[in-house]
Order: C-alpha cells, then sequence, then structure tokens
C-alpha cells in the first residue's frame, strides 16, 4: 500500500468517525458525565480568532484527491466528504475541485474581463467594475460531469459516498447577472453561442449556447457570502445552473460570441459520452436527476437494531426536486422521505425518513424524481442503456447494503 | 391572484409582459477594448478554421517539436505513458475497452491546434510559436495517418482535414437523448 493510498483510506476512517455512526463510543476517563462539571467551565476560553476554523476535533473530515495527472498536481480532481455533512449547503473549504492546470494566483486587482466577438461594443471590466453590477444570490449545486463514474465499473467501488459521488456541492452563490454584461456590450444577430475561457494555465474553454447565458447565468463573484475561494474560480467565475461543472469555466477572462460552437477540448475529447455502440453524445449540458443516502452509507457500521434516520441528498439539473423514495428492502418497496425546506430548483435538496432496522441483513436505496417528470433509474438500467464507457453523467441508484452485523457496503443490487 | 402573478402584475407595468425580464439599470462601467487588445487575448480557433493564425507546419518539423516538448509526458510517436495516449486506437471505440486518440475520437483537426496552443506543453502552456504549433499538429495528425508527412499545416488546410470519428457525435442540445 503506498503513502498516497493509506492517507485516503485514514481520511475515509476518519470522517466515517466524524459522522457519528461507527459503533465504538468514547470511553474516555475525562468524559464530563454528571455529576462531574466539566474542566471547560473552571477557566476561561480561548480568545478570538480573525478567521475561524472548524473544531480542532474535526479536523481529520477532508476532501479526497483522487489523483493529479501523473507529473502534475493541480490536473485532477479533489471530493467533498458527503458523508460527514448534513443540512445541504456545502462548507466552501470542503467545496469539491476540478481543474485542469492547477489553481492560479490571481490580483483582482489586474484582473480583466473581456467580452467581445459578435457584439456591438466591445468591453472590458476590472473586477471592481463588476462589484458595482446589481447582484442576486442564489442557492445551487455544481457537480462535476464525471461525478459517480465508479458506477461504470463492473464492480462496486468499495469507497465511501464522498468518494464516490463527491464531485457535487452547493453554495449560495452571489453575482452578476451575465445577461446584464451582455446587453451593455450588444449581441448581434447570429450571435448564438459564446466561448468562454479562464485565465488558468490550461486557458480552460468552453462553448456556452446564449440561451443559458441570457436566461440564468451568472458571474460569480461570492459564494456563502465571502469571495470566491481560490480553487472555485477567484476572483470571478462564470455560473451556470444545473449544467456540467466544468462549462462554469473558474477564473474567467474572456467571453467570445460566435455564431457556433468553438469544439474546444473539453467539449469534443472529453466531456462527450461514448455509448456503446460507438457513438458519443456530445452537448449533454443538464446534471441528471440523482440521489444518495449519505447516512448510512458506505464503510459506517450501525449500532445495533433499533430506530435511525436515513438521511441524503438529491438534485436534477433539470429543475427541481419533486420526490425522493427510499427502499430499505432492495427496492422491493419504496416510501417516500421528507424533503427538508426550502426544496430549490438545480439546489441540493435534503430528504430523511425515519428506519427501524430490525437487525437482519438488507439493502437501501433512494430514487429522486424531478418536477419535470425525470426519475433516477436503476444501474442495471442505466448500464443497458448507456454500456459503461461513456465515463461522464452516470445518475444510476445508488445501493447500499447493511449486513446482520450492521456493516454498510456498496453493492450493485 | 397568487403571489407570482402579482410579481408577474407589478412587471407588466414596467416591462412589456411576463416572458420578457424586466430591464435593469447598469453602470456602463466597461472601457472599450481596443482590436490589438482582442488579437492579444483571442486564442480560439473555430472548426471552420477562424482564429488560425499565419505560419504553416509538417509533421517533419513537428517530430522534432514533439520529440523534445512532448513525449516525455504523451510517449514515443504519441503511444501514451505516463499521460494520454494521442495516436492509434482505431476501431476500438464500441469496444470493451476503448482507446480514445486524436486519431480514433477527436471531431476535428482544429482542436488539436486550439488546445496545443493554448495549454502545451504542460508546464509552459503558451510557449510554442504559431510554427511550432502547426508542425506538432501536422506531426499528430500524420501519427494517426490522417495527413502525409510532406502535408503543410496552416490556416487554409487545417479546417479541411476530415477526422475518421466526425461523423460518430450525436449532438443532443437542447434536447437530451435520455
Amino acid at each position: 500500500m503506498d503513502g498516497t493510498r493509506r492517507r485516503f483510506l485514514g481520511r475515509a476512517l476518519a470522517a466515517l468517525a466524524a459522522s457519528g455512526l461507527l459503533t465504538r463510543r468514547t470511553n474516555d476517563a475525562a468524559a464530563a458525565e454528571p455529576p462531574d462539571v466539566p474542566a471547560s467551565m473552571k477557566s476561561p476560553g480561548a480568545g478570538f480568532n480573525d478567521y475561524g476554523m472548524p473544531a480542532k476535533y474535526e479536523s481529520k473530515v477532508t476532501r479526497t484527491l483522487g489523483r493529479s495527472q501523473p507529473g502534475t498536481t493541480g490536473s485532477g480532481a479533489i471530493r467533498t466528504p458527503l458523508e460527514a455533512l448534513e443540512g445541504t449547503i456545502t462548507p466552501s473549504g470542503l467545496h469539491f475541485e476540478r481543474s485542469h492546470s492547477g489553481v492560479p494566483d490571481i490580483d483582482p486587482a489586474k484582473h480583466r474581463l473581456l467580452i467581445h466577438g459578435m457584439v456591438r461594443r466591445p468591453l472590458v471590466f476590472t473586477v471592481d467594475a463588476l462589484l458595482r453590477y446589481p447582484m442576486v444570490s442564489r442557492v445551487h449545486f455544481i457537480e462535476c460531469a464525471g461525478n459517480s463514474q465508479l458506477l461504470y465499473q463492473p464492480t462496486p467501488p468499495t469507497l465511501t459516498a464522498g468518494q464516490t459521488h463527491g464531485l457535487v456541492s452547493c453554495s449560495e452563490w452571489t453575482g452578476v447577472p451575465l445577461r446584464l454584461l451582455l446587453e451593455e456590450a450588444g449581441v448581434e444577430r447570429g450571435g448564438t453561442w459564446m466561448l468562454a475561457e479562464g485565465a488558468d494555465a490550461a486557458a480552460m474553454s468552453r462553448s456556452i449556447p446564449m440561451a443559458k447565458a441570457l436566461d440564468d447565468a451568472l458571474l460569480a463573484l461570492f459564494q456563502n457570502g465571502e469571495r470566491l475561494r481560490p480553487e472555485n474560480g477567484y476572483p470571478v467565475r462564470l455560473f451556470l445552473p444545473g449544467w456540467e461543472g466544468n462549462m462554469s469555466v473558474k477564473w474567467l477572462r474572456r467571453l467570445k460570441v460566435v455564431p457556433a460552437p468553438i469544439m474546444t477540448k473539453d467539449e469534443t475529447s472529453r466531456y462527450t459520452d461514448l455509448q456503446a455502440d460507438g457513438k458519443a453524445l456530445m452537448f449533454t449540458y443538464p446534471m441528471e436527476v440523482k440521489s444518495l443516502i449519505t447516512h448510512p452509507s458506505h464503510g459506517m457500521t450501525l449500532a445495533g437494531a433499533g430506530l435511525y434516520q436515513i438521511s441524503g441528498l438529491a438534485w436534477s439539473g433539470e429543475g427541481t426536486i419533486r420526490s425522493v423514495e427510499v427502499s430499505s428492502d432492495g427496492g422491493r418497496s419504496w416510501l417516500a422521505a421528507t424533503l427538508t425546506e426550502p426544496v430549490l430548483p438545480r439546489a441540493l435538496t435534503r430528504f430523511r425518513l425515519p428506519w427501524r432496522w430490525d437487525g437482519g441483513a438488507t439493502v437501501l436505496k433512494s430514487r429522486a424524481i424531478d418536477d419535470a417528470g425525470n426519475v433516477q433509474p436503476e444501474r442495471e438500467k442505466f448500464i443497458a442503456e448507456h454500456g459503461t464507457n461513456a465515463i461522464f453523467h452516470c445518475n444510476a441508484i445508488q445501493a447500499w447494503s447493511v449486513a446482520a452485523t450492521g456493516e454498510v457496503k456498496h453493492v450493485y443490487a | 391572484m397568487s403571489t407570482r402573478e402579482l410579481a408577474c402584475a407589478a412587471l407588466v407595468l414596467v416591462a412589456a409582459g411576463c416572458a420578457a425580464p424586466a430591464r435593469v439599470e447598469t453602470p456602463n462601467l466597461g472601457r472599450p477594448a481596443t482590436a490589438a487588445e482582442i488579437a492579444g487575448w483571442d486564442i480560439s480557433v473555430g472548426p471552420d478554421g477562424v482564429g488560425l493564425p499565419a505560419g504553416s507546419g509538417t509533421a517533419l518539423k513537428g517530430a522534432a517539436v514533439y520529440e523534445q516538448k512532448c513525449q516525455a509526458c504523451h510517449g514515443a510517436k504519441g503511444a501514451g505513458q505516463p499521460n494520454d495516449r494521442l495516436a492509434g486506437g482505431h476501431g476500438t471505440l464500441a469496444s470493451k475497452t476503448p482507446v480514445r486518440t486524436i486519431g480514433s475520437y477527436w471531431p476535428y483537426a482544429t482542436t488539436v491546434f486550439d488546445y496545443v496552443r493554448r495549454s502545451m506543453p504542460y508546464t509552459q502552456p503558451q510557449s510554442l510559436s504559431d510554427d511550432e504549433v502547426y508542425a506538432v499538429t501536422a506531426y499528430l495528425l500524420q501519427l494517426n495517418g490522417i495527413i502525409g508527412e510532406p502535408d503543410e499545416m496552416n490556416a487554409q488546410t487545417l479546417p479541411k482535414v476530415t477526422m475518421p470519428n466526425r461523423g460518430n457525435f450525436v449532438i443532443v442540445y437542447p434536447r437530451r437523448a435520455r
């Protein structure tokens, strides 16, 4: 076992411990059981911090790096520990990251956004200028097109929920509706597409339909109330709600209005979905309806029969989650879970359902349905339709087995 | 009347109707971009060749550039390892182990020029001259049997190259196939 693999497993175990579902209880001699008064009440606590950090006891709750491309340190993806989190907002420091050539160090005072091509007035904006525009705030998930791709494998990955599905995160994004800037530039007739380009070493670029740019696209400047994190596009990123993550180009420096797609590397050789017959689907933009149970999930061990709360996440790039159904008998019967308000379009939605475990072996599944009527498919059906070569856009149902010992594992069932 | 209808009714007063979003007043803080500024930043090349610069190169010249700047990551003659394989794989896409290379998968030759110029070599992007990018592009196409060794790639010839897998992409926007 190499060092990377060891660290990977170490973090996974730590995340499980943080989830509170491991059976081992703390038997610390210093535990503040009543009637003893805890030590924290007998002397003043720590002073103030310039910038608050998670409790030191939570320091093992971290993102999981798959791997960077050989010979690189910043060309790959790092995943959100979904199984260690609750609610729907991803802490900015745990937001997943997919970068194509590292995180650039960009001084906002030096950064410029150029809008040109088929526009009446080519314009250059400073970041300070963008900060003066009317802004909106919206809660949205963003998901890498390659999220959940391990489910294309012939055998179930022995990894946690986050390591398998953690290329999705959800934030409150604040920024300027892109439409406002395009109106100032004046899009010419026939300007039906737009090339978006980042200021990173990959000069990451994607062609965006003008219809999306004028609909709900944002120039995001803030994430969860503070300025964007560097790894999420500081000082400004494009944000396309519901669409595959790489199209929301980070470190945005250029928008060129064009009459047709540019056919960049990342919309032809990558982020196209090769089907079993050798044809490849292109421009598969919205991320499909999906859900997964995060508690309990792979690697956790239930502490005996009794009442548990099943908790999980659902989302759809094509609308709002209408319902999530949960099965605790391997898919024979389904019960509607409670959706935690607010249920927002193109946002992570938390579902919960009480579950009385009888102590026997079983399989847990969840299935999401969105308000466009899309239903998350069983893995068998999904693979039958799409084959195993597509890499991207896998939204198959996730099954977790529960053994009589309480051990929870990823299974195909 | 629902809240939504009320909101729409309010908008009707200031805009023409519910379908078009109300026009928001904006501060017009963009400064005009000059042609020289745009030329310095506009590095995108479309499949029709728009954006291709002057210059040219052949596979023969490209082989030398490749060996010096690309081979360490992509292997001799594009065979791959440690990073992506760039040549071969023809006829594998419908198999259980598809090999996606420039020759077997990429639909447009212009994408090779665009990507190499903007992103490669990985540790020194945008360091190659336009002639070097044309030459490497020609070499990669020649390795895949798509053009001949003496064929010169330039702004006129590159967009005319037909990639073998061009016909196997199904555009699903705006309607998804699933």
